[in-house]
Formats: structure tokens, sequence, C-alpha cells
């Protein structure tokens, strides 16, 4: 074997090895630094590392065939559950129309409501110094003082990092469930009758203040919940695809293996103009890709040119049809 | 009635002639790049008679083309990274005057395969699953076991060493080699790089 092709291998068993890292070890901001300069000694490094890391995301689509530990989990606590109904408050939504980032004080100055517009994106800093960034359409209120530290999640997205105190533990009530913090940074959305909770460091509980879910669900690192037609689900995510769907922080939309129906109710999220899938047949097709939270036509561009689509405009909507 | 949105209008991500930042190159590579190894991979093969140079030549064709795209996009990926690697074999052979000069074999045949109909992105997308299944089929088997741990079962390394007897290390080495030969096998078509012969 030449000098040269030993070289190509070691580049990728060096790759290797970093993804290798970042997919077993505890992944933080100084590894991120290291492998960081490890890739900008050249583009060797990039392009190795970049393929092996595509290829390792493929494998994602394994954990769709994920077996009966993680089902019967499912199960079990399926049974625990009794049907649920969405609150939808007035008051916020009256307040959700007053504008992006404004503060309405409600009761008296202990309670403060947060809301975004569609496309906002927000970071609060809380009177204990917790920070939480607020995604588009989304409403908090916030109840944070020296005794108690509670915030209702109304509608939306946030993701939250808690200034750990064990005394008063930090809650996130979201509809009738309460996430409640163990030193961490984790993230809440509310969609529809739908629930999310996922974890990026540390521990939270969920449970229901009623004790209808009798044993609390305990989160730890890298596991989410998503609750939904009365079920509680946990499933084990990547840091990377935690990272993809934190996108939104830095005004970003990830999609990997994404189906268009999926992406389009994204891009919806953000976008008060909104797309429509007019050919059903359409909405399996998958893709991947980064685009900018508001960049609908890059989005409408690759779906015209790669997936042979057409792309109407009608009135305020964007129509996808074959 | 209905007005069709222009292509080139708005924030087109890869447009011709642009540059890009690190990370664009990245999601520009992979998308573009990336699905064209099959290709490359036949090309090099073809025109290279010392097999134990592919992966390096592979490696720094993708190296040159990500050099050059972030300065400017190129307007068709195919024909770029081709003539890329024909560039590069010519270099090669007046470089290491060793190599007779029919190690290029016939460069005519690039104009052939930048004509020849390239990899449907599409039709790619929907393999992608099928394509999966048959390289993790390919792996060694430990390699395989693995992956499918992590992956399917979500267990950690410590977990994984326990359950297959083996040392955490042991698992870091099956992981890693296993990560090579899956891409191989996703991009190219994987038996000519760590095959048998």
């Amino acid at each position: 074997m030449s000098a040269a092709g030993t070289n190509a291998r070691d580049v990728n068993a060096s790759a290797a090895h970093w993804l290798e890292r970042r997919e077993f070890e505890s992944w933080g901001e100084a590894d991120e630094a290291e492998l960081a300069a490890w890739l900008a000694q050249s583009w060797e490094n990039c392009v190795a590392y970049w393929r092996l890391k595509d290829a390792w995301e493929h494998t994602q689509r394994l954990s769709a065939l994920r077996p009966a530990t993680r089902e019967q989990a499912g199960s079990a606590l399926r049974k625990l559950f009794r049907p649920m109904l969405l609150r939808v408050s007035a008051a916020a939504i009256a307040i959700a129309a007053i504008g992006a980032g404004f503060a309405a004080y409600l009761d008296g100055p202990s309670e403060t409501v947060y809301a975004t517009q569609v496309g906002g994106h927000e970071t609060i800093v809380l009177a204990d110094g917790s920070k939480v960034e607020l995604n588009t359409d989304t409403v908090l209120r916030s109840r944070v003082g020296a005794h108690e530290r509670l915030v209702t999640l109304e509608r939306g997205e946030a993701y939250f990092q808690i200034a750990h105190d064990p005394k008063h533990p930090f809650v996130v009530m979201a509809g009738d469930h309460r996430v409640t913090d163990l030193g961490t940074k984790f993230l809440v959305r509310r969609e529809d009758k739908n629930l999310e909770v996922a974890v990026t460091e540390g521990r939270v509980q969920l449970d229901t203040p009623d004790g209808r879910l009798q044993s609390p669900v305990l989160l730890t690192r890298h596991e989410a919940a998503s609750v939904h037609d009365n079920k509680v689900y946990v499933t084990r995510k990547t840091a990377l695809s935690l990272t993809n769907e934190l996108g939104w922080r830095h005004g970003f939309l990830v999609f990997d293996h994404t189906t268009l129906a999926d992406a389009v109710a994204q891009f919806n999220r953000y976008n008060r103009g909104k797309l429509v899938i007019a050919d059903p047949a359409t909405a399996h097709l998958t893709m991947d890709g980064t685009f900018p939270i508001d960049g609908v036509s890059a989005f409408t561009e690759v779906a015209q040119e790669v997936f042979k689509l057409r792309i109407e405009r009608r009135g305020d909507n964007i129509v996808i049809t074959r | 009635m209905a007005e069709t949105v222009e292509t080139n209008r708005g924030t087109g991500l890869f447009k011709p002639g642009a540059t890009m930042t690190a990370s664009e190159v990245e999601i520009w590579f992979v998308r573009e790049v990336l699905p064209m190894e099959a290709m490359l991979m036949h090309y090099l093969h073809q025109n290279w008679r010392n097999k134990s140079d592919i992966e390096d030549l592979r490696q720094e064709v993708y190296a040159r083309v990500c050099e050059a795209a972030q300065k400017e996009v190129p307007e068709k990926t195919k024909a770029f990274v081709l003539t890329t690697a024909r560039n590069l074999l010519i270099n090669r052979v007046r470089r290491e005057q060793i190599v007779p000069i029919e190690a290029v074999a016939d460069l005519d045949e690039l104009e052939i395969a930048i004509d020849a109909p390239g990899p449907e992105r599409n039709a790619m997308a929907r393999d992608v699953l099928r394509k999966l299944q048959g390289a993790l089929d390919r792996l060694p088997p430990r390699a395989r076991e693995v992956v499918t741990l992590r992956r399917i079962e979500g267990l950690s390394r410590p977990e994984i060493a326990q359950r297959m007897g083996i040392s955490e290390k042991t698992v870091s080495e099956h992981l890693t080699r296993g990560l090579c030969a899956l891409a191989d096998m996703l991009y190219g078509d994987g038996s000519d790089l760590r095959g048998k012969k």
C-alpha cells in the first residue's frame, strides 16, 4: 500500500473515532472546540468527518425498527393515562396578539406573561437567573420569586436553562402535565394536543399534579417523552438529533429524512404565508437539508428541483403540486 | 391565475458562483457530492491501476472539490467532480514518474461519464433504507451487533461491552471500523475498497 493510501485511511479512522466519542461520551463545549480545531486542520479532515457523520445519521433510521423494550414501556404507561383535555387560555391568546417579547403584568407583579408572534424568537432571563428561549408563536406565564418557581407554557415551544436550586424546584406546567427540573437544560413544546419534552442536560421529571400519572416518568440526558392521544412515549435521541431539533435557536430548520409533510408543517409554524401540499402522494417524500427559518423560497426551490414538484402562489398560500 | 414562483429568486442555498460558509459547504457536500460517490469510484477504478490508491484519491477529490466550492459554488456538480478527478489523476501521473502513463486509461471516458445520466437524488432518497439494510447485512457480525445495539436498543458503550462480553475499547473499534465500511457501502458500492480482493 502506498504511503498516501495509508493517509486517507488514517484520516477516516480519526473521523470515525470523533464520531464514536461524540456518540458515546458526554459531549461539552470543550469537546466541540477540540473537534472544530481538528476539522480546521484540513479539508481532508472535513470531508472524511462529514461523510462518516452522514452515514451514521442514516443509521438513525434503524431506530424506526426499535422493538419490544421501548414499545412495552410505552404500553405500560399508556394504561396509566386517562383522556387529557386541551386547555385553552383566552387570556393567553389576547396577550399574544399584543406583540413579540411583550411582557404584561397580570394579577399583581408576581406573574409575568411573555409572548412571541409567528416567526418570533426571544430570550428572557427570569428573576432567579434561569434563561428561557421562546420559539415562534409561544405564550409563557411565569411566577418566579424567592419561594416559588413556576412557569406555565400556554402554547408553543420553549428551551429552558435552569439555575439550579434544589430547595425550590423549577416547575413547568404544560396543560395537565408538570415537568419538574432536577438541574437541567430541556425543551418543552406544545402543538395541538401533543406535548414533547426533551432533555439536553441533567434530568427532569414528568407527571401530572393530580397524580393521574401514578408513576412519574424520569427523563435523563438525550431522552424525550412525547405525549399524544393520551399516551406517553419515551425515546432516546442522539445529541445530533436534539441539536437539529433546537436549530430554531440559531434561526435554522434542520431536516434529516424529514417527510415533505413534516417539513411543510415546520415552516408553517414560523411563517404567515402558509405552504399547502395539494397532492397527498407527495407528502411522504423525504428530504435532508438546513434552511433559514424564513427561507420558504429556498425550500420551494429545492422541492421544485429535487422532487420536480410545481410551486404555485394562490393568494397568501404557496401550493405544492405535482 | 396561478403564478409560478421563479426558481432563481430568494435565498437559494447553493447558487452557482456564490461563496459558502463552512457549514454550507458541509450541507452542499452531503447533498450534492456524496450521491456521486459510486460514479466517482467507478471512474477512479477505470482510470487508475493501483487499487490501493483509490481511497486516497477519493478523499483528495472531495477535499479539492469542497475547497473550490467554498469560494465559488460550481454550476454542475457532477461535471465538476469528474473534472477534478481527472486533473488529479493527470497531476499524479506527472508527479510520480514511476506510474506508467497508461495508468490514466482513457480520459475520453470522462466526457462519456459526464454526459451519462447522474444519480437521481429523489430515487436515492427512497432507496436509502433498503441500501442501509443491505449494508448492515454485509458488515462483519460483531460490528453489526454494535451498531444495532446502539441504534435500535439505545445502549451505552459499557452496556454494549457487557452484553457482548467484550471490552469497551473493542466496542469502539467495532463501531469505528463498521462506520467506515458502512459509508463505503452506502455511497459507493463498497465491494472494491474493503472487499476480499
